[in-house]
């Protein structure tokens, strides 16, 4: 159902926007409430103002712990008792509204999720309304460090693109601390341990092919621009998956890589004892990035050109969602990334977000580097826990 | 921290009723007060009946249901087929089967799942009773009814490997589209057991 006419212009109907965002006692908000239209959103001001607890409220309005994997605990503004976070959002099904918030003295970890005012079972509902993906300077290091870092960003980018891998993700994970309480507590029937395995065996393998599948698709996106004539200011990402199931799915059928891992789970058992733990699995595999053009591994290449390449992964993920959406591109949120560019990536990630139809969040010190953004943006000045437009 | 306002005995029946499931400390305030102000009407029955219940509420021997007589109301029915022994991890999934009226049988409750993480193995599930039952010639099915979580199915799985040597027919609940259930709000992997556990029509 998208436009004829011009390609280039989102209707304002396939657009993922936030109307209203209000915090209430989070991080260094008392009380905030901003009004907003479906523009890209430009926070500036000083260090320690609040600009990233803003994109981190922005990040918790989709499921998962935020855009820095805090405790909710810590979320609470000092000396209050609680957080809570409230916003209109038009997405797919029409306008939203979204509450989620925590209290200190809460009987459970997780946060309360209220959808259009219905609470909801878990914030894993908040998944059908908002997609939300970022990049923050946390991630500075994601190439050179260590492959749990690539492993929870590829699954994060998964989960943004198909809720219910997170199911298999906590399965597999459940499973595999029961296993491996087995292994340290030195158990030898193997009858105990074939019941947690046959669930390793199947969530494992769904897990490894639901990663094979998204990488293929992120693959054949970053590749685009390159055979296109390279329009983009950010050089495409050869990706690699490595890892023992994922490696055999290329080859085989899903059925015959779960039989495989069932018996390699039970071969293993022996080796496995003496570490103490799992030593095989999708929970080790590694997604291996090089830069296309270079055709050198990304941890090779400069600071800048990671941060070109992640930014290119980030956009070419973002097209992703927005394919397999309707049209609706996700919100992504830019932690202090645009400081970093020089002037020509500057303009091509402000075209690249206006392309995508995406209401984009991003940070930065000086409002001067958003100047390019123009009337495209909303600019917001962030002072001592205040916006002001 | 709330401040005190009454007496010991008062505090105490609110500190225990807040302890029930279901309740909080305030809805526990709330039941406690109405407790007090049906003193002869409510208050006196139920401390009568709970004491009662505490006297004469034993664990079935045969299959670790809560009753009281040493042999359950389920166990001692003679119209209950005694060739399906139901299998369950709590009296609560029991009595939930019960309510549907759906198991012919009898029951046998294990007492919770094999989880190596909370220390429970099979010598703490009344798993030997189990086996020891299904080598009665008169059983011919055991049915496991047990929870779809990863503990309850690799309870399920390591139960079949025990009952091996039994002569029975080892079945268990089928996992999938619930009744009155619409595909559309199924998640992934509730709609691959579905298609998994599928039947000829």
């Amino acid at each position: 159902m998208t436009s004829q006419v011009d390609p280039e212009l989102q209707p304002a109907r396939h657009r993922l926007w936030i109307a209203r965002l209000r915090a209430t006692d989070f991080r260094n908000y008392e009380a905030l409430s901003v009004e907003l239209d479906d523009r890209s959103v430009v926070l500036t001001g000083p260090n320690g103002a609040g600009k990233t607890n803003l994109l981190e409220a922005v990040s918790l309005l989709a499921p998962g712990r935020g855009l820095g994997r805090a405790q909710f605990a810590d979320m609470i503004r000092h000396g209050a008792a609680g957080w809570a976070l409230n916003a209109i959002l038009h997405s797919a099904h029409g306008e939203v509204e979204i509450g989620t918030g925590y209290r200190s003295d809460d009987q459970t970890s997780a946060r309360a999720v209220r959808i259009n005012g219905e609470t909801a079972r878990s914030a894993g509902a908040l998944g059908d309304y908002t997609r939300t993906i970022w990049l923050t300077p946390a991630m500075d290091g994601l190439f050179t460090g260590a492959a749990g870092e690539r492993r929870r960003f590829l699954d994060r980018l998964i989960q943004s693109l198909d809720p219910g891998y997170r199911s298999n993700l906590s399965r597999f994970e459940r499973a595999m601390r029961q296993r491996n309480r087995l292994l340290e507590d030195g158990e030898a029937s193997s009858s105990r341990y074939e019941g947690f395995e046959t669930q390793l065996a199947e969530a494992g393998t769904a897990i490894a092919a639901t990663r094979l599948d998204t990488v293929t698709r992120l693959a054949r996106l970053c590749d685009t621009p390159a055979k296109g004539g390279d329009a983009s200011p950010f050089p495409w990402a050869e990706l690699v998956l490595e890892g023992v199931l994922e490696g055999r799915l290329l080859n085989e059928a899903a059925v015959d890589v779960e039989d495989f891992y069932l018996e390699t789970l039970a071969r293993c058992r022996e080796q496995d004892r003496a570490a103490r733990r799992t030593l095989e699995g999708p929970h080790r595999s590694d997604l291996i990035v090089g830069h296309g053009p270079k055709g050198a591994p990304a941890r090779r290449c400069s600071t800048g050109e990671q941060k070109a390449l992640l930014i290119g992964l980030v956009l070419a993920h973002a097209e992703l969602v927005k394919q397999q959406s309707d049209g609706y591109a996700p919100l992504i949120l830019l932690d202090e990334i645009v400081a970093h560019l020089d002037e020509a990536r500057r303009e091509g990630l402000f075209h690249e977000i206006e392309r995508l139809g995406a209401q984009a969040w991003m940070t930065g010190t000086d409002a001067a580097h958003f100047a390019p953004m123009g009337a495209h943006a909303q600019h917001f000045r962030i002072e001592n826990g205040g916006v002001c437009a | 921290m709330a401040r005190k306002v009454a007496g010991p005995e008062i505090e105490q029946l609110i500190q225990l009723l807040a302890r029930l499931p279901g309740l909080g400390p305030r809805s526990a305030r709330r039941a406690a007060l109405h407790l007090i102000n049906k003193k002869d009407q409510l208050l006196a029955p139920l401390a009568a009946a709970m004491t009662a219940a505490r006297d004469k509420i034993v664990i079935c021997e045969t299959c670790g249901n809560v009753d009281t007589s040493i042999e359950c109301t389920i166990c001692a029915d003679p119209r209950r087929d005694v060739s399906l022994i139901c299998v369950v991890e709590e009296v609560a999934d029991l009595w939930a089967l019960e309510r549907a009226g759906v198991i012919k049988g009898r029951y046998h409750v294990l007492g919770g799942t094999l989880s190596p993480l909370d220390g429970v193995g099979p010598e703490e599930l009344s798993i030997a009773g189990l086996i020891a039952r299904a080598r009665a010639p008169e059983v011919k099915e055991i049915l496991l009814a047990l929870n779809a979580t990863v503990e309850g199915q690799s309870t399920a799985h390591y139960l079949m490997d025990q009952l091996e040597t039994c002569e029975v027919t080892v079945s268990q609940l089928a996992h999938g589209v619930p009744v009155g259930g619409e595909l559309d709000y199924l998640d992934e992997g509730t709609l691959a057991a579905a298609i998994k556990a599928r039947k000829t029509l």
